[in-house]
């Protein structure tokens, strides 16, 4: 059976998950894998909520907020963005590949990049193969 | 009549596993109270101290013994069954300790495999020399009968990855006056928590009490290893860089590391509300980092050369990834 990656995204209400309505109310197609959960700020997205996405099952985790310099909250997107590249090193470390977590920035006007971006992280996660922390972190051996 | 001496003694058992020792001497440095908790206890059961056997926990009846310290975490199948037999035999079980807690500096080994643990010990160590590769096996025929050896598991856990654990004392070890309140609140009868509650340690985290000054202004463009800086003494050592796990901690320790101008390790666990210490460490280290440039962030993070590691030092079993993945 052909791999069918499950994706999570977290989009911030501002910006990112506006763009997402974009790409939907102007009918592009993009890839179903993903799904999608609002948060009011990419600085909202802590980092209990990436690892609790792998631990359950999760073979991909992108995390969208609005472009530097435009969070609805001055400077919410700067948190999320050091907030992702120190758990990047932690996922290395635990044998999660650092491809399958990643952070882009999708203004409200960005439909078509938000489409192009699912498809072409879908496209990077099915290379990769499914993610086995569920398995690993549920067996006991 | 109902005397003192006619009271039925309490009947007490410490146990370690996968552990250092440092939690039964803990217990130990209750120092001239021990004749305290003697005249109120029986100890039935304590490997570092006593002669009893394991066959001799086995033909105590279900719920013998009152009270069950149970340090160190399950490595082995010989921790298991010990944690399974003093589950059946004890009435309270604590989880006395990190080990027991969270699966403490044991733990740590679930950054490697079985095969990676007895490669390094058995073959790659410097002061091995074992041309036969030679590796202890759970059983092995010899002229004299079959000697067994406990098998050794790929994952350590904590002991209520196991069995069903009644209360957590944290530390490591855990301070000995907190030990004591905990052990005359059971002997005085006082009603106890709900059973699954942390006991012998504050619900808050160690900054809310932290004696260091703090102010509301984090940022920091560096963080420094502790050798690397002077520490002033009074500033909080977040403030000055140095990374402290108070804000992911739990209270109740008397601050003995901070007192001693060292940062918090975390080994007292999460406060109240809170499953894994090392995701929130993460989060609260990145807000403090002043900087937006992603390269610039980068370079500072560099200096936070082992995340997992010092994150997840005493809790990587129980935490969200509990094992490296491979």
């Amino acid at each position: 059976m052909k791999f069918n990656p499950r994706i999570i995204a977290f989009l911030c209400n501002w910006c990112s998950y506006t763009g997402a309505d974009l790409a939907g109310t102007s009918r592009m197609q993009y890839k179903s894998n993903v799904r999608v959960v609002r948060v009011m700020c990419s600085g909202r997205v802590e980092p209990t909520f990436i690892l609790k996405a792998f631990k359950n099952g999760a073979d991909g985790v992108l995390v969208c907020g609005c472009h530097p310099g435009d969070c609805h909250y001055q400077e919410g997107n700067y948190r999320c963005l050091r907030r992702f590249l120190l758990l990047q090193k932690y996922i290395t470390q635990m044998g999660i590949e650092s491809e399958r977590l990643k952070l882009e920035w999708i203004s409200a006007s960005e439909g078509k990049q938000f489409a192009e971006l699912v498809n072409s992280f879908t496209e990077t996660i099915s290379e990769l193969g499914p993610c086995m922390v569920k398995e690993q972190v549920n067996t006991l051996t | 009549m109902y005397t003192e001496e006619s009271k039925p003694k309490l009947k007490l058992a410490v146990y370690w596993a996968a552990a250092c020792g440092g939690c039964c001497v803990s217990v130990l440095d209750v120092h001239e109270k021990l004749f305290d908790v003697i005249s109120a206890a029986d100890l039935v059961f304590w490997p570092i101290a006593l002669d009893t056997k394991y066959k001799d926990v086995e033909e105590m009846p279900d719920n013998y013994i009152d009270l069950t310290l149970f340090n160190g975490a399950v490595r082995n199948s010989e921790n298991e069954h010990m944690a399974k037999l003093l589950r059946k035999k004890s009435r309270i079980l604590v989880a006395y300790g990190s080990c027991a807690h969270m699966g403490g500096i044991p733990g740590l080994a679930n950054f490697s495999t079985k095969e990676e643990v007895l490669y390094r010990i058995f073959e790659e160590t410097e002061s091995v020399v074992n041309p036969e590769k030679v590796r202890p096996l759970p059983e092995c025929d010899v002229p004299e009968g079959k000697l067994e050896l406990p098998f050794f598991y790929n994952d350590v856990r904590s002991l209520s990855q196991v069995v069903e654990t009644d209360y957590f004392i944290p530390g490591c070890p855990p301070q000995t006056e907190r030990l004591l309140e905990v052990f005359i609140a059971i002997v005085s009868g006082a009603k106890l928590p709900p059973p699954g509650s942390v006991i012998g340690a504050g619900t808050r985290s160690q900054c809310d009490e932290c004696v260091r000054i703090k102010t509301e202004n984090k940022r920091i463009r560096k963080f420094y290893r502790p050798w690397e800086i002077i520490d002033d003494g009074i500033t909080c050592f977040m403030e000055q860089g140095v990374l402290c796990m108070g804000p992911a901690t739990r209270s109740g320790c008397g601050y003995r590391c901070i007192k001693g101008n060292a940062p918090c390790r975390g080994c007292y666990g999460p406060p109240e509300d809170l499953n894994d210490p090392g995701a929130k460490m993460m989060s609260a280290v990145a807000s403090i980092i002043d900087e937006e440039d992603p390269e610039e962030i980068m370079k500072i993070i560099e200096d936070v050369v082992d995340p997992a590691g010092l994150f997840y030092r005493f809790s990587l079993p129980v935490s969200l990834i509990r094992r490296k993945i491979s």
